[in-house]
């Protein structure tokens, strides 16, 4: 594989806002990422964790710098390409969980592997796969709104993994968790990192939760003020 | 992502939101059902009309005798016996007349073995089934010897034969009219109301000489209630119209200043005015289905720009799993087709059934025509397709990021 897995460089991102002077919501951010890294990235509100995350997800396009994946600058990219790496090489998990609200559990696991071409069976056989994984089994008919919390991130993250992905995106996924949820969604994180070697980036505000990771990136003002392993008190 | 899949999503999407589809095919099926309804009523009127108009004959004017008066007292046209034979056989040769069909009215009891039936007795001559423009069917049309020896021969309408005859064959039978036997000639082609609203089926045409002398016996022979006269063409009726008022003034001997004692009137006009109400009517009921179809046509439109846009966040997360901008586009023009194509359909049905019941409730006739089904059809699903399309192209060419982020 040519150059290393996610490489960024004097990555900035200036958001056209009608204030003139706004400062950017990210700039000189130059950092790579290996395949198999755990790593938490935090900062207050507004320091351009969110951006960085969107943008190292091909979710939102920088306006200055460059980004590299697996050694290939993406802003040569075309749309289809980018929907392609979104879909076979990356899973995303939000906040919000973000299923879609009129399908099942099991549509909505299935629904990367839809925009894969996998075959119908393939599709129903994978998704039931997952859905035992995160302990989900018996909810595959049923509709999102009728999960808990916890249920639905566990549903979001077979729908992450659904194609194998080598990267995993997490924007916030505890935020609308209760701490024991949170603890055994991170602990499903941490699994999936040490069984599989899945990258995991992960964005949070909460201290408990970055601790799960290996690395820790801390942004301030749109710049990288800390970048360092985590460092874990006793037997945590 | 093949088209099958897409085409499984987009019907699965549907599925899931069913008041969301149902609303959108709602606009859909009152603008195709208000306009197929609207026109099929406005072009059943003008055929009626157009039928009746037609079955009137053509570039017809007809001559009423004119009303009597003792003192001042003025009976009604046609009571005094003012026009002959003769007259009609004068305006026959008249330049701009093409025939004359004078005819001799009465009302009379008919009987068939024990079936009898009260009906209208046209005493008329060869002239008048060309001139009506109303053919026999079946059997002999009256000749100029039946009218020159009156002998007792008739033609029957349609509705008379059916009053009769019931299954029977009625050319060659005899037949009773005020008692008297007349044997059936031939049987009238079906003409169908006339434009008062008159079943003109229900008569009967006799030698017009056997009408004055044997069946309605006359006080003055030879005189004829009024005549049809047909002009050569369309174009000469006023011509005609004036000739025959010179020639009857001067053959009845009107001084310059008295009132004519007959009345013409020019049947292409009246014709002419009904054709026009019938078309005006039809444009009004167009009209008022192209309004239903704007109308519907904005439904549509806002529920599929609501509808669409609301969907902005499903389309983020559809692409944040990796659909393409194209996979989106599909999904939502074969939304939008499925919606049209199904709401079109059902518009048409409910249009057609609707039609009908008016028609059947308001005893009138209804015609459907393909084509304005098919442009009330094209302008809603178009309509719908675009502002079903237009909104997810532009969710679509959004960044995820921003398309995620829509609340």
């Amino acid at each position: 594989m040519a150059g290393r897995f996610i490489e960024v460089e004097n990555l900035g991102k200036q958001y056209e806002t009608s204030v003139p002077g706004t400062p950017p919501a990210l700039q000189s951010v130059t950092l790579a990422i290996e395949q198999g890294e755990f790593v938490a990235v935090m900062g207050p509100s507004g320091s351009g964790k969110s951006t960085f995350m969107n943008i190292v997800g091909l979710l939102d396009s920088p306006t200055s710098g460059a980004y590299r994946l697996n050694g290939e600058d993406v802003a040569g990219f075309s749309t289809d390409e980018l929907a392609h790496v979104r879909n076979r090489v990356f899973g995303f998990v939000f906040q919000g969980f973000n299923l879609l609200k009129r399908i099942t559990a099991a549509e909505n696991v299935a629904l990367p592997m839809v925009y894969s071409g996998t075959a119908g069976a393939e599709r129903r056989r994978r998704a039931q796969e997952l859905l035992d994984k995160m302990g989900l089994g018996a909810y595959g008919a049923a509709m999102p709104n009728r999960l808990s919390g916890g249920q639905q991130q566990r549903v979001a993250i077979a729908r992450a993994l659904a194609n194998h992905p080598q990267l995993i995106l997490a924007d916030e996924p505890t935020g609308n968790l209760d701490t024991q949820t949170s603890g055994e969604i991170m602990g499903l994180f941490t699994e999936l990192n040490r069984e599989t070697g899945v990258t995991i980036l992960l964005v949070t505000h909460e201290n408990d939760i970055a601790r799960y990771a290996n690395r820790l990136i801390r942004f301030k003002d749109g710049r990288v003020v800390h970048d360092g392993a985590v460092v874990h008190e006793g037997a945590a | 992502m093949n088209v099958g899949s897409i085409l499984r999503e987009a019907a699965r999407s549907l599925g899931a939101n069913k008041l969301r589809t149902g609303l959108t095919m709602l606009g859909m099926v009152i603008g195709v059902a208000a306009v197929v309804l609207m026109l099929a009523v406005g072009t059943g009127a003008q055929n009626q009309v157009n039928r009746a108009v037609s079955s009137m004959g053509s570039n017809l004017l007809v001559i009423l005798s004119g009303s009597t008066s003792t003192g001042t007292l003025r009976m009604g046209s046609g009571n005094a016996p003012t026009l002959t034979t003769g007259d009609a056989e004068a305006i026959a040769r008249l330049p701009n007349v093409q025939a004359v069909a004078p005819t001799f009215p009465g009302g009379a009891q008919v009987a068939y073995g024990i079936n009898n039936w009260g009906t209208q007795v046209l005493g008329v001559t060869p002239e008048y089934t060309s001139v009506r423009d109303w053919p026999v069917e079946a059997g002999e049309a009256i000749s100029e010897t039946d009218v020159r020896s009156a002998t007792r021969v008739a033609l029957l309408g349609a509705t008379v034969v059916e009053k009769l005859f019931d299954t029977e064959d009625p050319v060659g039978k005899t037949i009773r009219i005020r008692g008297q036997p007349f044997q059936v000639l031939g049987v009238l082609k079906k003409k169908g109301q006339s434009l008062d609203g008159r079943d003109q089926d229900d008569s009967i045409l006799v030698p017009i000489t056997t009408a004055q002398s044997k069946l309605f016996g006359n006080r003055f022979p030879g005189t004829v209630r009024f005549m049809f006269v047909q002009a050569v063409s369309q174009s000469a009726t006023s011509a005609a119209e004036h000739d025959i008022t010179l020639l009857l003034r001067q053959r009845h001997r009107i001084q310059p200043d008295a009132d004519d004692d007959f009345t013409v009137r020019n049947l292409t006009q009246v014709a002419e005015a009904a054709s026009q109400t019938a078309r005006i009517l039809s444009l009004m009921l167009g009209a008022i289905g192209s309004i239903s179809l704007v109308v519907g046509g904005i439904g549509i439109m806002n529920i599929m720009l609501v509808s669409v846009t609301e969907r902005t966040r499903e389309i983020g997360i559809r692409m944040a799993i990796g659909a393409r901008q194209r996979d989106v586009l599909l999904q939502f023009l074969l939304e939008a087709l499925m919606i049209c194509i199904v709401g079109g359909l059902i518009g048409i049905a409910f249009g057609v059934a609707g039609a009908f019941a008016v028609g059947k409730a308001m005893q009138i006739e209804v015609a459907f025509s393909a084509s304005v089904m098919l442009i009330a059809f094209a302008v809603s699903a178009a309509t719908g397709i675009f502002f079903g399309f237009w909104p997810a192209r532009r969710a679509a060419s959004l960044r995820p990021v921003e398309a995620l982020r829509y609340e």
